[in-house]
């Protein structure tokens, strides 16, 4: 359990760090050595739980299963490798006087920040905190997302912080209910604890549990990006600063779909039947569809791929809506893989943008014949995130069709048509950005991007091979939470 | 059953949410930001009110704790600081013209039936005071989300937003006796820092687009121009 504390202890005290000292010259690589930090106690962490199952802090107040326990090591990780991405970018920004050294100490704080409400979210065992946290991610995001302070960014942070702050709040109703319905049957005391609730789950009132749940997925639902809720997340993407986005599609909107999954685990053990999971299905395939379409209007790189982290979200919502083992392995598989691979994506836009000082798609041409390592970076990626194989993303989302024809075969027609128009999608905007012509005057930039082929590489990894111990653990989250294992 | 035969606190709870619902009627029917805000600081003190009278007769000590940060950040400093806002903008002399007054104001009564609709399934398993209390919150919350639509100033956005959590937290006294302290605690620390950062966007906005008219902030959009 110590290693839970040394976890959330480390982003609090680079919060105080980088607030006290203010920015300098290696702000940038102590941001690197924390997330290190972090990293290594995530993994510690995962040893422990892989060696002897769940722990319990003393008073129950944070929980490691094996759910949780892959999510904080992905988040751990996708930190890390977003942090040494953004130490020479935020520098190269700080050349061309985008940003001052003030901005970039607030930068720097409040990535800690949002690293500390994510480890929150993730360890805790209580639903309110949980929710506490949630939005304590919002509220330390949301100046990142107007730190160029450019007209279009304030209003993008504006839109994020109401329209986020608004659809939570319907999660913190939701939180209530669930608390009321808790305290009919026990004491208080220990009444929002997940571990307590689902124990006596089914003696919670499902009627209530059931309003409750509706109140949480459109709460927990607008983080995730759930169309029609999605306002707000191409526009805080395509923003804020690249790490920022990087760091939001890989970890924000999995953590918020991790709450909703949660809530459904007691949901579902209160009214004995997959009641929430329909409402997850449908909302997952509509934003699916809707993101798909929607790909093909797109003008901005970074929108591009905020509409493609809504598709993928929509996909994993879909998957764990169905429930069923192979269903639920496949979200969990999922998951890793969009993680692993938005981020990288987003981290090759980042300097693409910065090659062709725009991320107007029709402006961005050539980037293979200028910097072949952000032109091919940017194709594997697309092509790993469009779901061809070998990449993992192929994977998980065949082993999601695989599950949906196993139990709604006249959906899966819907579900290939919607991965064939994303797929489209994507590469019309992709192919000329990466072949065509290069403008005249276009030069390479200083770019860091070794991270983008380690995460690629994990990728392709899991798209040939997921490995034993992985494959083990994800085998315990589906039993943890679908009640059986897949294989 | 007849209220009359209701003990004194059930009927002193039922009044404060027909009031704190009042409340959240006459803020969706105003033009003026000065007084949006007198009656938000209004609802959040029949909030401390509820607080403090639950705490009392159910003693409850904790709740006394949640009353007070109530009183200070609802009361004191929230319309303390949308004040100065609005006085310093020389915005405390305009009149919103509300599109549509009588559609709004018709809309947020649907809202409040709306809310008895959805909460009707768990009237067997709860008191009468339960069900009117969470219905109330409910469409306080609502009629928080209403009173964003329909108004165009920032203020009244935020105001808007935090008589969401005024809702929320009238359903957490009521219902289940307040939250457990860490997470009441927690809420009252998001409240204070978004109410810190709303401070700062009006700051931006102003700079940026000179107003705080949000329906100019129209940049970003999926529309061909």
């Amino acid at each position: 359990m110590i290693a839970a504390y040394v976890l959330l202890l480390v982003p609090f005290l680079g919060i105080a760090f980088f607030g006290l000292t203010g920015h300098r010259d290696d702000t940038g690589k102590v941001n690197i050595g924390l997330n290190t930090f972090s990293f290594l106690a995530s993994i510690w962490l995962a040893v422990k739980v892989l060696n002897v199952g769940s722990l319990y802090s003393a008073d129950q107040a944070f929980l490691i299963d094996s759910f949780n326990v892959y999510l904080i090591m992905l988040t751990a990780f996708v930190g890390l490798t977003t942090s040494i991405f953004s130490g020479p970018y935020m520098a190269h920004e700080k050349e061309l006087g985008k940003l001052n050294d003030r901005r970039l100490k607030l930068y720097y704080s409040m990535y800690q920040g949002f690293m500390l409400a994510m480890y929150l979210v993730l360890t805790t065992n209580n639903m309110g905190v949980m929710w506490v946290a949630m939005e304590g991610a919002t509220l330390a995001t949301v100046l990142l997302v107007s730190l160029y302070r450019t007209p279009e960014s304030i209003e993008a942070a504006w839109k994020y912080f109401i329209l986020c702050g608004v659809g939570i709040a319907q999660a913190l109703f939701g939180t209530i209910l669930l608390y009321y319905a808790a305290v009919q049957i026990g004491d208080s005391e220990h009444a929002l604890l997940w571990s307590v609730l689902y124990e006596n789950a089914d003696k919670l009132n499902p009627d209530i549990l059931k309003i409750a749940f509706v109140f949480l997925l459109i709460g927990y639902g607008t983080k995730i990006g759930l169309v029609p809720l999605h306002n707000w997340l191409p526009d805080a993407h395509s923003e804020g600063p690249t790490p920022m986005s990087a760091v939001l599609s890989g970890l924000l909107l999995n953590d918020a779909l991790y709450a909703v999954v949660r809530n459904k685990m007691l949901v579902d053990g209160a009214t004995q039947n997959n009641s929430a999971g329909l409402l997850m299905m449908g909302f997952g395939l509509l934003s699916f569809l809707v993101a798909a379409v929607f790909l093909h209007r797109q003008k901005d790189i970074k929108r591009l791929f905020s509409y493609s982290s809504i598709e993928h979200m929509g996909i994993m919502t879909f998957a764990f809506g169905m429930g069923g083992p192979l269903a639920t392995f496949a979200a969990l598989l999922h998951m890793t893989v969009h993680s692993l691979t938005k981020s990288a994506i987003f981290v090759t836009v980042g300097h693409a943008a910065q090659v062709a000082g725009t991320q107007d798609i029709k402006k961005i041409r050539g980037l293979i014949k200028t910097q072949p390592k952000i032109g091919w970076g940017l194709l594997i990626g697309t092509v790993a995130i469009a779901g061809f194989p070998p990449f993992g993303v192929f994977t998980s989302e065949f082993l999601v069709l695989l599950a949906t024809m196993h139990s709604y075969p006249w959906l899966a027609p819907v579900l290939l048509l919607g991965i064939g128009i994303a797929f489209a999608g994507l590469f019309r905007h992709i192919q000329p950005m990466v072949f065509g012509e290069q403008p005249e005057g276009q030069l390479p930039v200083k770019a860091n991007l070794w991270p983008v082929f380690i995460h690629l590489g994990l990728v392709f990894w899991l798209g040939l091979a997921i490995p034993d111990f992985l494959a083990n653990w994800f085998s315990q989250a589906t039993l943890l939470i679908s009640g059986s294992t897949p294989l | 059953m007849n209220i009359e035969q209701q003990d004194f606190y059930t009927q002193a709870i039922l009044s404060m949410a027909a009031l704190i619902g009042l409340a959240s009627f006459l803020m969706l029917g105003q033009g003026r930001l000065l007084r949006l805000i007198f009656v938000f600081a209004l609802q959040g003190l029949l909030l401390t009110l509820t607080a403090a009278l639950s705490a009392y007769s159910l003693d409850n000590h904790h709740l006394y704790i949640s009353a007070g940060l109530t009183l200070v950040l609802k009361v004191m400093f929230i319309p303390w600081m949308l004040r100065r806002q609005v006085l310093a903008m020389h915005m405390n002399r305009d009149v919103e013209a509300l599109e549509n007054k009588t559609l709004v104001m018709l809309g947020g009564a649907s809202l409040m039936v709306f809310s008895y609709y959805v909460l009707h399934p768990i009237v067997q398993s709860s008191s009468t005071i339960m069900v009117n209390a969470l219905a109330v919150s409910l469409s306080v919350v609502l009629l928080g989300m209403l009173l964003m639509i329909s108004h165009r100033q920032a203020v009244a956005h935020v105001v808007g937003f935090m008589s969401i959590e005024n809702g929320l937290f009238f359903a957490a006294i009521v219902a289940t006796n307040g939250m457990p302290m860490v997470v009441e605690l927690g809420i009252a620390f998001d409240v204070l820092v978004a109410a810190v950062l709303f401070g700062i966007f009006f700051f931006h906005i102003r700079t940026s687009i000179d107003s705080l008219d949000v329906d100019r902030l129209n940049r970003l959009n999926e529309i061909d121009q």
